[in-house]
């Protein structure tokens, strides 16, 4: 069978799956979803008060009921209401995707900025000091935990500078632009640093393999220039598994960052689907679970297609 | 053994089987309590004082040995991170080889059950799954290890099923092997290289898990010490007292360099393609 109708078959079977993990899993959470949405005030409630908040969530439902409403209300485009926000879980779920794609988008950039270059820089020094040390800063960007990079960025703004990172309110990138983007930097850069030294590393290697090939060779001995050589020949064919890796990367961080938005005080995905879980918001849960992983299999599927685009050798089908 | 004697002549390998030995080294006196100071005590008078001769890596808002908190934190730690990598390569390894062997349906069910879990974000998952369990060690184990097996099945399945269309391992089925003889002794031997690779880096990224668990406050639970909870409570403190941050924050870099460097060899020596070529 074609590969990429295979793919494409599997695609909302993979979805499925998911979406029954997600539901059974949160009802699994210890923990009455009423009573979390309200609180202390939950103890006020007469039987009748819960009985119709609970009908009005669907919640007074079987289970396998309450999963078949949701599913059918999937294919409308209606993912429940959420008992944290009282709106419709898409509206939730689309008012924070923004900063996230923000935030993926950004680290992306930086990613691409310093591990391009530093991967180039380090092949054409093979084993030199200088790839060393390339290697080393790549190796240690690989293994800092982000929230210990972010503790360490916030340290050094706030000790050495006087600046405390602008945290608490979040500016949106619409409003205002420049706030929004000085907000972002530092959890960008945080995100960055070991998307970066992950390329830094890919692109060392992949520039490596194409360093060493005939047509390169080729190109040499026909008098082109070392200059022209690294970034017109071997260049864009070594790049195919720096785009493969950030694609992927990239796939993951439309996720959301849980822990770099949580030092950060970021109102993105990763906090909203955090908060959703420890308030028992089922709908919220399940509606951004599915989301993520929605864009998360888009993804891959695109970096798959890319990668079958940018080189032609590959026949996505062949075993 | 004589894997391991070719990672200790890698340089990577050399510096990293090196860290990891002075992490097990100091985890293990920490278990037996060789501590310098009780870690859970609380030196009144002694509260955030900076490193000293005493308190070697200062001490903390309580008044306890950063020192000997840390000495029970990478014990915490790396318990967590053996443990659940070694129900995820088990775990992953069984579904993986009966995926390729049996083959169609079963391949396929058992696939794309993997499928799912991989499409799951990870630390929700993970996230979930201490809301259900509460927060704890073995939580941790639980959920990293579910996490982190989908991974070790594909890492098995692909090459299980080039192995399983080998002449010998045809040759064994017509002599009439057992199955659990080919499936062990055929495909499970055969794949020990790329396993103990996946192995290595699984740990390091299963450390990285464990801290960011604990950090946002779902994994080990205070008092107990972790990397993770010590960093937590470090961020409120970082101004007056920047060696609670500094050194829980090395210690767990050079924890999870220590791994990667590991692996890092390991893959050199065992991946054929890039053996002539330092990582």
């Amino acid at each position: 069978m074609n590969y990429l109708v295979q793919r494409l078959l599997t695609f909302p079977l993979v979805l499925l799956g998911v979406s029954l993990l997600v539901f059974f899993a949160i009802r699994l959470v210890p923990g009455d979803a009423i009573i979390a949405m309200l609180g202390t005030e939950a103890g006020l409630l007469t039987d009748a008060q819960r009985a119709s908040l609970a009908a009005y969530f669907g919640l007074d439902q079987p289970v396998v009921i309450q999963y078949g409403r949701w599913l059918t209300g999937l294919f409308q485009g209606n993912l429940g209401i959420s008992t944290t926000y009282g709106k419709p879980v898409l509206e939730v779920i689309i008012a924070r995707f923004p900063l996230t794609i923000e935030l993926a988008l950004l680290s992306m950039v930086i990613a691409l900025a310093v591990g391009v270059p530093a991967g180039v820089f380090a092949a054409t020094r093979a084993d030199r000091p200088s790839d060393l040390v390339v290697r080393l800063f790549a190796m240690l960007g690989q293994s800092t935990p982000s929230f210990v990079v972010g503790l360490v960025l916030i340290y050094l703004l706030s000790v050495n500078f006087h600046i405390l990172p602008a945290m608490g309110s979040f500016t949106p990138l619409f409003v205002d632009p420049l706030g929004n983007l000085a907000q972002m930097i530092l959890p960008s850069m945080t995100l960055g640093l070991a998307f970066a030294a992950a390329v830094t590393r890919i692109a060392r290697s992949s520039m490596l393999d194409v360093l060493s090939e005939d047509y390169v060779r080729t190109a040499r001995s026909k008098g082109a220039s070392q200059r022209d050589v690294v970034w017109r020949h071997a260049l864009p064919n070594a790049l195919i598994p720096v785009v493969t890796l950030s694609g992927v990367e990239f796939g993951y961080l439309l996720g959301g960052a849980v822990i770099v938005e949580q030092i950060y005080a970021l109102p993105g995905l990763g906090r909203l689907t955090l908060d959703a879980i420890s308030q028992r918001d089922y709908a919220l849960v399940q509606g951004a679970v599915l989301f993520i992983a929605f864009n998360f299999l888009v993804v891959n599927l695109l970096v798959d297609l890319a990668y079958a685009a940018l080189d032609p050798r590959i026949r996505l089908g062949g075993k | 053994m004589r894997l391991f004697n070719a990672v200790l002549r890698h340089p990577s390998g050399r510096i990293g089987a090196a860290i990891i030995l002075l992490f097990l080294v100091v985890a293990a006196l920490g278990a037996i309590g060789l501590t310098p100071h009780d870690p859970l005590k609380q030196y009144v008078i002694d509260r955030l004082k900076p490193p000293s001769g005493t308190y070697w890596f200062g001490t903390d808002l309580l008044g306890r040995d950063t020192f000997s908190r840390l000495m029970l934190g990478i014990g915490e730690s790396f318990l967590v991170a053996f443990a659940s990598v070694a129900a995820a390569a088990a775990a992953g390894t069984v579904i993986g080889l009966f995926a390729a062997w049996w083959g169609h349906l079963w391949d396929g069910i058992l696939m794309r059950i993997m499928d799912v879990l991989l499409a799951f974000p990870a630390i929700l998952l993970a996230l979930l799954i201490v809301a259900i369990e509460g927060p704890g060690v073995a939580t941790s184990i639980t959920a990293i290890g579910i996490v982190y097996t989908p991974i070790f099945a594909r890492v098995v399945r692909a090459p299980a099923l080039a192995l399983k269309a080998r002449e010998f391992v045809e040759a064994a089925r017509t002599f009439g092997s057992s199955q659990p003889y080919i499936l062990t002794r055929h495909l499970l031997l055969n794949l020990v290289a790329p396993l103990t690779v996946q192995i290595t880096l699984a740990l390091a990224w299963a450390l990285l898990t464990e801290a960011g668990l604990s950090f946002l406050g779902l994994g080990t639970q205070p008092p107990a010490p972790s990397l993770g909870v010590m960093l937590a409570e470090s961020k409120s403190m970082m101004t007056r007292a920047p060696w609670l941050m500094v050194f829980p924050g090395l210690t767990i870099m050079l924890a999870i360099l220590g791994f990667n460097l590991f692996g890092d060899a390991l893959r050199d020596i065992l991946d054929p393609r890039t053996q002539e070529r330092p990582a």
